[in-house]
């Protein structure tokens, strides 16, 4: 769980040679067998040295886990929303991880309001097979926060325009 | 339709792989197959699309300083404003949803002083405010999805 992680105090300090191989890697590894063999070459650091750079990135949480990525639309998860919510500042912190752990959401976030444009303080990135599945979802979301929801809503996506991996350059 | 292996594979490795100089050769003797079928196999996942890549999932708060921007974008200007902002490196999501706030990005940078000099120079060249969402906090458990398999 990434609970206990807020957003400034865990940044790990990476050198230009992890950023290389984040670089390398984001788009995925290649599908041989001997990647880090590979990318070794590429890199001109040694195999040992890309597989502990990425051992220990992967324990400071900079790399949450190297795994086959499934496409979800592909898998039958046609819809998805982001359902944003005005949840109570004192309940946020008990009911927040009661809803991540909910396995049709994916993401769920504390972040900011900006009144009085925007009165939700609560993200949770829901998953179903089309939207009614997805609104079944929010309705039981809905009933878990209970009273300590003031309001809600769900914005579908209409068209993604660009999802890549993450593109951290390395410093020049 | 999808094989078994193409299923255990999916089923298993969503979570991780193993981190060693023959990953491929460790995962085929775990299932009791060939390294050039989990190979074939892995490649034809990634052709169909079924898997987007194999590869690192990196958590972009530990790996700089990142944030969630909306902008309400006149519908008439989005495909202009989205095309702009999709050209950022430091962009990786960019969706347009349906509400006022029609955009929604993900901007991620090496550090938060780079992520401002970004935020600015989008602000500046649109011409409209920003709605700036970084995380305070993440709830959620990220072990990957129930496959729910349907034939």
């Amino acid at each position: 769980m990434s609970a206990s992680a807020s957003p400034s105090d865990s940044i790990m300090q990476l050198s230009d040679r992890d950023r290389r191989l984040i670089e390398l890697t984001q788009e995925g590894l290649p599908l041989v067998a001997k990647p880090y063999h590979l990318l070794a070459q590429q890199s001109g650091m040694s195999a040992d040295e890309v597989m502990c750079r990425l051992q220990r990135m992967q324990e400071c949480g900079v790399i949450r886990r190297i795994a086959a990525v499934p496409n979800h639309y592909k898998l039958g998860y046609r819809a998805n929303g982001m359902t944003v919510w005005d949840v109570a500042d004192n309940q946020i912190q008990h009911l927040g991880p009661q809803v991540g752990e909910l396995d049709f959401v994916s993401h769920c976030y504390h972040r900011p309001r900006h009144l009085p444009l925007w009165p939700y303080n609560f993200f949770a990135m829901v998953h179903g097979a089309d939207r009614d599945d997805v609104q079944s979802h929010i309705d039981a979301i809905a009933a878990l926060l209970g009273e300590h929801c003031r309001a809600r809503d769900v914005l579908f996506s209409t068209r993604i325009l660009k999802k890549t991996g993450l593109r951290l350059k390395a410093r020049e | 339709m999808m094989t078994t292996l193409a299923r255990q594979l999916l089923d298993r490795y969503q979570r991780g792989l193993p981190l060693s100089a023959n990953p491929y050769a460790e995962i085929a003797a775990e299932l009791g197959v060939s390294e050039q079928d989990v190979l074939a196999t892995l490649r034809q996942l990634r052709e169909q699309k079924i898997i987007t890549r194999v590869g690192p999932v990196f958590d972009h708060h530990k790996a700089g300083a990142s944030t969630l921007v909306a902008m309400a974008v006149p519908p008439e200007r989005l495909d202009e404003i989205a095309a702009y902002i999709s050209r950022f490196d430091a962009v990786n999501h960019n969706y347009a949803r349906e509400h006022d706030f029609n955009l929604w990005f993900v901007v991620t940078a090496a550090d938060q002083q780079q992520l401002d000099a970004v935020l600015a120079t989008i602000e500046t060249d649109c011409g409209m405010p920003l709605l700036n969402l970084p995380m305070e906090q993440a709830y959620h458990i990220d072990l990957g999805f129930k496959l729910a398999w349907q034939d």
